[in-house]
């Protein structure tokens, strides 16, 4: 196998006396869907927040596309082509669909603040292509229509479907999605799932996914990690997850739990 | 296209209705026009750190001093100096400066944005809301250097005989000049930017947006237009002294862009003009009242309570001021746009 | 700088670190709780002190006026919270800001307009202005009386947060108010406690203030209170031990670098401010403190 884009080495994340994340590592190739699975505070979200340097892990490192990126700043992170949406999506309520996304295109407008206040030709070359390209990528969600409402009157399903938009328009070459389908109805989710390949495709993506739904996660994902707290269960593809005695044991515990 | 032209053609015309009132006008009117104009510059800029980027700030009266200060120290004419410091020799640098009038404005402007560089570094690369704090701190601290180097600022006597080249001419263009300047940035990348740090500062950074610098920026260009508005300020009124810039200027501008809507730059120019003039109204309840054939007394500092208690009961009760973070001519847009639906609906 | 003169200048410096320790408290503590700078809170003190010049020239004895002073302090902060930061729990930060600046001016103008704005004499009793010589050091006794009576509170306070039900609540509040309303604890008494709690250390504050400088005035709680938050950000915000420790260094080195260099006594009202843009600049998190800015995600 080729190098991996991504590779999580022994990564551990204390909070106080709280161990999320347990000398966890895994891999993730180019181009693959990988699925991160597990039950609630297995430490799902606490690695993605890891990777885009939201926490700086207390050991270990993270690697990306051959760098070390552990610890870099989380702005920084979506520069080397790391792009990431939030489990409780994290719209600009402010603002309209198409601005919403437009920030995402932020570091691609390269006009400087005198262009923009004096309004000079690069201000309107850049506004006019960017704003195409915007629109393009809302077409390709289906949701391009709705460009110019204010993003937090939109539909549940719609709000994610802006919240990956925008991730996709930092132009990123990993897509790191947290819970994408959670509070969805089964023909959002398959609405979902179709774009989300399509995407993947369109734009050359390798994508990592937190999910917990599992019919979700079998259609989706090449390959995918469970997680139990914080430590690394299991790797390989969803078929064998569902059959594996320590996935079923995970699982079932967190049932009774509930 | 459509818009383009229309904004053009409302800028001729504010242009021209400047020049009209600059030569029918009578001083008294203009002097008032002249208040509104340097508030309104003021308020414009200050709404932008506050209102666009939501990072609360009390800095308008130190920077106001500083651009008032530098440029009445650039303006005013080496004879006049030595006659006017008073308790020791002005400083040697202050001998040696000179410029014209937009010269010492723009200095004025950039000296504050360097100051305002310099306060960024302790107080954006840190959550929280120390920005706040600093600024009102950095208020008094201006006051004290002011008392505390006479030799630069002339003491509690302050500077006076500042050449007025101040007109209602300069100070209504440069009023446009600031309102348009903002209506700018915000319709441009910076803009956006600063809006999604106010909504959601670590929604933002995912986004890849440096926000330190876009927070920077933001208070660089208030403290700017605050700079060149106390400039404006010093050569309206020809002399200036500490107790100028108390807390109470950056009060009256919170009063202003809260009431005109947090990020709305319209709203912002309407509010100007209502608080100045409810200032001006409401100057009876610093006087003595007769009340049921009682006297109150004068009682100096009435109407700041009236305006303190506003403020509060704004912010409980209607905390999106007059327009929100919306301009003016997109409520209208809005409103039509929803009676031609339903004009359409009953068709 | 002979020894008596340091001497005599170490216990000025533990007084007026007293003054701004109480203070800072309040501050530390509303801000572990609502992450709120309460920009009204230098001003409570000053409506303390002003009460009992008010409770004494009426008639009331000292001690009594104190008692005034303290309580009317604590409904004034307590009120403070409950009119008009409470509706706003769950509004932008901003606008709890702007509410709090907005009391802070309307309690010194409502102040400057009731009593003017003309320093009054503040009336200490003799008991406590007295100087009493011990060797060569000459000390007014509220010299010590202020440092004892502070060091007395803070036990107090230390002993409430640390061995109490209610100062656990309050310490697991600075953490996480969500998890404190599941585990079934009353956020909203616990809040106002802190403001009692902290209003009330303030009118201490401002009392010993008043007695030492001897004057108060309406806008007398703007510097000190500019001060006291700068030293609970030198002590770590959040933090009350870091509040009581971030006070008593502010105090020694503002009477301290005044003695050893007069020439700046005109500033030492800024020193506070230049701690304040280092302690951000180099240890935001101040000497104690935790960083309760993270983001949670
Ligand atoms: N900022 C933080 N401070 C303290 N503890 C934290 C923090 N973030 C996460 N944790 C703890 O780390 C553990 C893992 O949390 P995490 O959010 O990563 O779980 P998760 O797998 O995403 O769960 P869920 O399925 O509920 O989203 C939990 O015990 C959580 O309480
Ligand atoms: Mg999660």
């Amino acid at each position: 196998m080729s190098q991996p884009i991504l590779s999580v080495e022994n990564v551990t994340m204390r909070f106080g006396g709280v161990t999320a994340i347990d000398h966890l590592s895994f891999a993730v190739q180019k181009g693959e869907i990988y699925g991160l699975i597990g039950p609630n505070g297995a430490g799902k979200t606490t690695i993605f927040n890891n990777i885009t340097g939201n926490y700086i892990p207390t050991e270990g490192r993270i690697v990306f596309d051959g760098k070390e990126i552990t610890g870099t700043k989380p702005n920084k992170v979506v520069d080397l082509g790391i792009a990431r949406t939030f489990q409780n999506i994290r719209l600009f309520k402010s603002m309209s669909v198409l601005e919403n996304v437009l920030i995402g295109y932020h570091n691609r407008m390269h006009y400087t603040y005198f262009e923009a206040i004096f309004r000079l030709p690069r201000y309107w070359g850049y506004e006019k292509r960017i704003k195409a390209r915007a629109m393009e990528l809302l077409e390709e969600f289906g949701i391009a229509d709705l460009a110019d409402t204010e993003a937090t009157a939109l539909s549940y399903g719609n709000q994610r479907k802006v919240e990956i938009a925008r991730a996709v328009a930092t132009d990123p070459k990993l897509l790191l999605l947290d819970e994408p389908a959670a509070g969805m109805n089964p023909s959002e989710t398959e609405d979902l799932s179709i774009i989300i390949h399509k995407i993947k495709k369109d734009f050359d993506l390798t994508i990592l996914l937190i999910e917990h739904d599992m019919k979700f996660v079998n259609n989706m994902c090449d390959r995918l990690t469970v997680l139990d707290y914080g430590e690394n269960i299991f790797v390989g593809t969803p078929a064998d997850a569902i059959v594996d005695e320590k996935v079923i044991t995970a699982y079932l515990g967190e049932f009774k739990h509930a | 296209m459509q818009k383009l032209i229309t904004n053009i053609l409302l800028l001729i015309l504010s242009v021209y209705l400047i020049y009209w009132a600059h030569s029918h006008l009578d001083n008294y009117t203009l002097s008032i026009l002249n208040n509104i104009g340097i508030f309104a510059i003021l308020a414009l800029s200050y709404n932008l750190i506050n209102g666009v980027t939501g990072q609360f700030s009390l800095e308008p009266n130190g920077f106001v001093a500083i651009g008032a200060y530098t440029a009445a120290l650039f303006l005013i004419p080496s004879e006049t100096k030595m006659d006017m410091f008073a308790l020791v020799d002005p400083a040697p640098v202050v001998m040696q400066m000179h410029a014209g009038f937009l010269p010492a404005l723009l200095i004025a402007g950039v000296t504050a944005s360097v100051i305002a560089l310099l306060l960024s570094f302790p107080v954006f690369r840190v959550r929280g809301d120390y920005l706040a704090i600093v600024t009102l701190g950095f208020g008094f601290i201006i006051r004290i250097f002011a008392m505390n180097k006479p030799a630069y600022t002339n003491g509690a006597m302050g500077l006076n005989d500042i050449p007025g080249n101040a007109n209602f001419l300069w100070i209504g263009l440069i009023a446009v000049i600031t309102f348009v300047t903002m209506l700018h940035i915000i319709s441009s990348r910076f803009g956006r930017a600063m809006k999604a740090v106010r909504d959601d500062e670590d929604a933002a950074i995912a986004m890849g947006v440096n926000t330190f610098w876009i927070k920077t920026v933001a208070f660089m260009t208030s403290a700017f237009f605050e700079g060149v508005g106390g400039g404006l300020l010093a050569s309206f009124l020809t002399t200036i002294s500490p107790d100028q810039f108390t807390f109470l200027l950056t009060f009256q501008l919170l009063i202003i862009i809260v009431l005109g809507g947090l990020g709305s730059m319209s709203g912002t120019l309407l509010a100007t003009i209502l608080v100045m003039g409810g200032m001006e109204w409401l100057r009876f309840l610093d006087d003595d009242m007769e009340i049921f054939g009682y006297h109150t007394g004068a009682h100096p500092g009435m109407r700041m309570v009236v305006f303190a208690i506003l403020l509060v009961i704004m912010m409980l009760f209607a905390r999106k001021g007059l327009f929100g973070d919306k301009e003016i001519s997109d409520t209208v847009r809005k409103r039509i746009g929803r009676r031609q639906q339903t004009a359409g609906g009953d068709a | 700088m002979d020894f008596t003169t340091f001497l005599q200048q170490m216990i000025n410096g533990f007084s007026l670190g007293s003054m701004y320790a109480l203070i800072a408290i309040g501050y530390t503590m509303v801000y572990g709780v609502l992450r709120l700078i309460n920009f009204a809170h230098g001003d409570i003190m000053m409506v303390g002190a002003f009460l009992v010049y008010l409770a004494h020239a009426a008639g009331l004895s000292f001690p009594a006026a104190v008692l005034v002073g303290v309580l009317g302090a604590i409904l004034v902060g307590v009120l403070t919270d409950k009119v008009a930061y409470k509706p706003l729990r769950e509004a932008p930060k901003i606008s709890l800001l702007i509410t709090a600046i907005g009391i802070s001016f309307f309690l010194e103008n409502l102040f400057n307009v009731l009593f003017g704005g003309v320093p009054r004499a503040f009336p200490a009793p003799d008991y406590l202005t007295q100087v009493i010589h011990i060797g060569k050091l000459y000390l007014p006794t509220t010299a010590l009386v202020i440092p004892v009576v502070t060091l007395l509170i803070l036990a107090g306070v230390l002993w409430v947060l640390y061995r109490t039900k209610y100062g656990m609540a309050i310490r697991a509040l600075a953490f996480d108010i969500p998890t404190v309303k599941l585990m079934g604890i009353n956020a909203d008494g616990i809040i106002s406690l802190v403001f009692a709690l902290g209003s009330a250390l303030a009118a201490v504050g401002g009392i010993f203030y008043a007695i030492s400088y001897p004057s108060i005035d309406p806008l007398m709680g703007i510097i000190v209170g500019l001060k006291a938050f700068a030293a609970a950000v030198l002590g770590g915000i959040g933090s009350v031990t870091g509040a009581v420790l971030g006070g008593f260094i502010l105090g020694f080195t503002e009477i301290l670098v005044v003695a050893a260099f007069p020439d700046l006594g005109g500033y030492k009202d800024a020193f506070a401010f230049f701690f304040l843009i280092l302690v951000l600049l180099f240890r935001p998190t101040g000497i104690m403190g935790e960083d309760l800015e993270r983001g949670r995600f």
